[in-house]
């Protein structure tokens, strides 16, 4: 399920038309799969306020959602361009991969909610792939 | 036994009651079909599926979205005896379609990505919590009965 290059091609149009609001989306998402998914605080367990609207939720988010821009950029080469980023994940972090599905399902209900008319099925199918495609490449380094 | 707060309830028959079946029905399923299309394998007598126009514009598809949906009024009606209410349900998906039940998650992700564009902001993070509670004891109820 490797990305063509129709979808790299709705990726990058859509990440064109979400960008500016990047950070927002990022902040809401984490919100989300806090609530939605309580079991994902136990990586937060060092922040006093791990509630939806707190400093810390709203500064992650944002930091999650470069992440993403940046592998939008990567795109043609995501294994690559995320290898730090996966070594982060595996050694220092150890977010367990399962939970990169939680994420990438709260993101685009997020992306469906705020872009509507753009969020169609063609550009969800491509986002869907693309976002587990970031998830394999952050998951390379793990074992 | 799953448990529901009054929030909960209020937020789901508030969902169900403003839902406009006609839209969201098809929506979903159409959905479901494109972004998972491995699921089109249930659907070979429906006609042409062949690419995500043929799929938003198939009247059998759109029919059954409807139907799938309305399907979830008797589990708004019980929310405290989910599990039996569709233990016949369950039955006939694994007996009769031989719907292989992970499936299940993947219409009920749709759905809600459906309701989250139709609602946009008023789609909260609790909002969501609870629509999604509901739709996964209805996933599980679905795939009891399975042997």
């Amino acid at each position: 399920m490797s990305l063509n290059k129709t979808d790299k091609e709705r990726v990058k149009a859509f990440w064109s038309k979400v960008a500016g609001k990047a950070d927002a989306i990022g902040a809401e998402s984490l919100a989300r799969l806090i609530v939605v998914y309580p079991q994902t605080k136990t990586y937060f367990a060092h922040w006093k306020d791990v509630s939806p609207n707190s400093p810390n939720v709203t500064k992650h988010g944002k930091t999650v959602m470069g992440g993403v821009a940046n592998a939008v950029d990567k795109i043609d080469d995501l294994k690559g361009g995320l290898l730090e980023l996966s070594e982060l994940h595996a050694f220092t972090l150890r977010v367990d991969p399962a939970n990169f599905k939680l994420l990438t399902h709260c993101i685009l209900v997020v992306l469906a909610a705020q872009f509507p008319a753009d969020f169609t099925p063609e550009v969800h199918v491509a986002m869907d792939k693309f976002l587990a495609a970031v998830a394999r490449a952050l998951a390379e380094k793990y074992r | 036994m799953v448990v529901w707060s009054e929030q909960e309830r209020s937020i789901i028959n508030s969902i169900f009651a403003s839902l406009d079946y006609d839209d969201i029905g098809p929506k979903a399923l159409c959905r479901c079909l494109i972004v998972y299309p491995w699921t089109q394998r249930y659907f070979g007598g429906f006609g042409n599926l062949y690419n995500a126009e043929a799929i938003k514009t198939n009247p059998m598809i759109a029919a059954h979205g409807i139907k799938v949906l309305h399907g979830l009024d008797r589990a708004v009606k019980n929310m405290d005896n989910i599990k039996a209410t569709y233990a016949e349900l369950s039955v006939m998906h694994s007996e009769k379609l031989h719907i292989d039940p992970d499936n299940f998650k993947l219409l009920a992700d749709c759905l809600t990505i459906v309701i989250a564009a139709k609602m946009g902001t008023a789609f909260t993070a609790d909002i969501q919590a609870a629509f999604q509670k509901f739709l996964s004891v209805v996933v599980n109820a679905l795939g009891r009965q399975y042997h």
